[in-house]
């Protein structure tokens, strides 16, 4: 039972971290219709980032949680000016093309974002230097690092906050009215390239966020840990309902937690015919089963043309 | 037409050849094929500078083979580390008739090369190829004088029954060829000595997030985890069974066995242990007096595989005494009797022509370091302890 217990635990960490990313996809589909591929190279992106400031910094006098603090603060940085940036330079001269376009552009700028990284950081596996050492805390049988907690507890904080401004701000509530109906909302008043490049401000910075988990947690980066990781929070957030930001949060977690028991469990199950290693096709698996039986997700309305 | 001119001209060709024999009669030709140009230079002149060494040695104290004095010479070639380039060597050792052939460095270039030398029917010993196909192509002329690849994980499953004294162990590899390949030696090799795998599971050579399949291996509380990888994953998966609390020892092959090893693993590297095939070569039987007599000669110190370069030759020239000549046909069935004691250890073959007992060091991290922790030859019947360099 506890290993069980420890499993959900896994589970919950790895779906936190999706769920961050997840959000980033799940805003901009909302809002824009559009499928973000380059999300997943952002977060890489951060998260290199940070491992670098903290591998320049791990040296020095400050002490570990300032420089993690600075780490962090620097990634965001990039990020969102990325994410901006992408947005004004890639996606606004598209707008108003046909669907395919701007998405085959987000392929490209994915690919665009990957072997950048590679230039400026090598192609090999980069170690994030150990910047605070966590304690373990058991729980019921359950063990898990301060680290871990920490994760958890400030995904769920930051996805609190965010449900919190959409609904209650006044830019969260420009933003609904833009998902609704960007030509009506502009109409009323609503500056809609405004409200669009804050959108990717937003997810960038919360895909920041969670690059930075990501490399604090495995203490390890690399220029293609974006693509996986996308995939994987592109497929929370279908979990979910694309669009929806609460199911985004939803799928994400039940993701990591599915995928957490399918990989501890799935060696007994099939009698060692499949191995751990076969953990990938539980995400995937769970991506076409919501497609086939609903295409909504769990928490979506039906957008009409838009799924 | 008056055949007369031609016979003439015949007999000035066979007396000139006949002339020429005569001027080396005794040198028996060794060839040595190895990159001496291009980035793995210096490892290809290491070897060349071995196979020199030794035919200076056997040249000086005066070689009897069959009752003949017996004199040799080098060719060295370069193959540049070059697959095609090898092809090239090998056919122009060929015709140059050596006797037998010490190379090559690389595995891609001793492949295709043996072929050539298969058919030519002159016995190959490779210093430093490690790639198990390399004598697996049915070759009565492929032999190596390194452990290989596949060697590895039987020596691993030893040293953890033998030295850790290990009852129940979990095993992890990542699906690729090598990984998977190490894994499942290990894995059989512990089994047949009583050991209990209470958890066999797999990952990829991309994950990063292996907390679920260690949680699984924790419930099964294994007193070793093997992992059959690279450090990549070797890495954040030590780490990551420290946060777990596993009090599991944790131990790899040569892939996880670098400096960047222990900078991923972070603390939690420390006491985790790996191998690579070979010995260090301070602590081969005969290093130090091979170091000190390279040293005298090339003034530069021994890069890697010289004296496996040096053995190879002695290997050939004992086959050659044993039976009696120099000719390939006659002295390669006694090579596969070979009984040696070289400056890298005991040499002997098996069927296939690979390395017996090829020696396998074990390192531990120590201090943020990788230290030699013990040699295990395989097979022999107590792994010799070396001497522990002295840390802080």
């Amino acid at each position: 039972m506890d290993i069980f217990l420890q499993q959900i635990v896994n589970g919950l960490v790895l779906g936190s971290i999706y769920a961050l990313v997840a959000l980033g996809y799940t805003m901009v589909y909302g809002i824009l219709g559009l499928i973000n591929f380059a999300h997943g190279d952002i977060v890489m992106i951060g998260a290199l980032v940070a491992l670098s400031v903290a591998q320049a910094l791990a040296g020095s006098v400050l002490p570990g949680p300032a420089v993690l603090l600075v780490a962090a603060l620097t990634a965001t940085l990039v990020c969102v000016t990325l994410g901006v940036t992408i947005e004004r330079a890639a996606y606004r001269p598209l707008r108003r093309a046909p669907r395919l376009a701007p998405l085959i552009t987000a392929i490209g700028v994915s690919i665009l974002l990957q072997y950048s990284a590679a230039l400026v950081w090598g192609k090999q596996y980069l170690s994030m230097p150990e910047l605070v050492k966590p304690g373990t805390v058991a729980l019921g049988g359950a063990q898990f690092t301060e680290l871990q907690a920490f994760i958890f507890v400030l995904a769920c904080a930051v996805m609190a906050g965010l449900l919190w401004f959409i609904k209650a701000s006044r830019l969260g509530r420009a933003m609904r009215a833009t998902a609704q109906n960007a030509e009506i909302a502009g109409l009323m008043g609503v500056n809609i390239d405004r409200v669009i490049a804050f959108t990717f401000l937003l997810g960038s910075a919360v895909g920041a966020i969670a690059g930075v988990m990501i490399v604090l947690y495995y203490g390890i980066g690399h220029y293609f840990m974006g693509f996986m990781l996308g995939l994987k929070a592109f497929t929370a957030a279908v979990l979910g309902g694309i669009g929806n930001v609460a199911g985004a949060m939803l799928g994400g977690l039940l993701l990591g937690v599915i995928e957490s028991l399918a990989s501890g469990y799935i060696g007994d199950l099939t009698g060692g015919v499949l191995g751990s290693n076969y953990r990938d096709i539980f995400a995937f698996l769970v991506l076409i089963l919501v497609l086939v039986f609903r295409p909504t997700g769990i928490l979506g309305q039906h957008t009409g043309d838009r799924a | 037409m008056n055949p007369r001119p031609f016979r003439s001209i015949a007999l000035v060709l066979a007396a000139a050849l006949a002339a020429s024999c005569a001027r080396d009669d005794s040198a028996v030709k060794i060839g040595s094929a190895s990159p001496l140009t291009g980035s793995q230079a210096h490892i290809g002149i290491d070897i060349r500078n071995g196979v020199q060494l030794a035919i200076e040695d056997l040249n000086a104290v005066g070689t009897e083979i069959g009752g003949r004095k017996v004199t040799f010479r080098l060719i060295a070639e370069d193959d540049e580390a070059n697959p095609t380039k090898a092809t090239t060597v090998a056919q122009k050792l060929a015709d140059a008739k050596v006797v037998a052939v010490v190379g090559h460095f690389n595995s891609g270039a001793s492949i295709p090369a043996s072929r050539i030398y298969s058919d030519a029917g002159i016995p190959q010993i490779s210093p430093s190829s490690t790639n198990p196909k390399y004598t697996q192509q049915g070759f009565k002329t492929t032999f190596r004088v390194v452990a290989h690849d596949d060697q590895q994980g039987p020596t691993l499953g030893r040293f953890a029954i033998e030295k850790l004294k290990a009852k129940s162990i979990a095993v992890v590899d990542d699906s690729t060829a090598y990984g998977q390949g190490l894994a499942d030696a290990f894995s059989a090799t512990v089994k047949a000595r009583g050991a209990r795998i209470v958890a066999r599971e797999h990952t990829t050579d991309k994950d990063t997030d292996f907390m679920a399949i260690l949680t699984k291996i924790k419930g099964r509380r294994p007193d070793l985890v093997m992992f059959g990888g690279i450090d990549p994953q070797a890495g954040p998966m030590v780490k990551q069974l420290a946060e777990l609390g596993i009090q599991a020892r944790f131990i790899g092959g040569d892939g996880m066995q670098t400096p960047n090893f222990i900078k991923l693993a972070g603390a939690a590297a420390e006491g985790v242990m790996a191998s690579i095939p070979g010995l260090p070569k301070e602590q081969m039987p005969g290093g130090n007096a091979f170091m000190a007599k390279y040293r005298a000669k090339f003034k530069a110190e021994v890069e890697l595989f010289a004296p496996m370069g040096y053995d190879a030759v002695m290997v050939f020239v004992d086959a050659m005494k044993r039976a009696g000549s120099t000719e390939p046909a006659k002295f390669l069935p006694e090579l596969g009797k070979t009984r040696y004691q070289g400056v890298i250890g005991p040499i002997a073959f098996d069927e296939k022509g690979d390395l017996k007992d090829g020696p396998i060091t074990i390192y531990v991290v120590k201090g943020g370091k990788w230290e030699p922790l013990e040699t295990v030859i395989p097979g022999a019947e107590k792994p010799t302890r070396p001497p522990m360099k002295k840390s802080t």
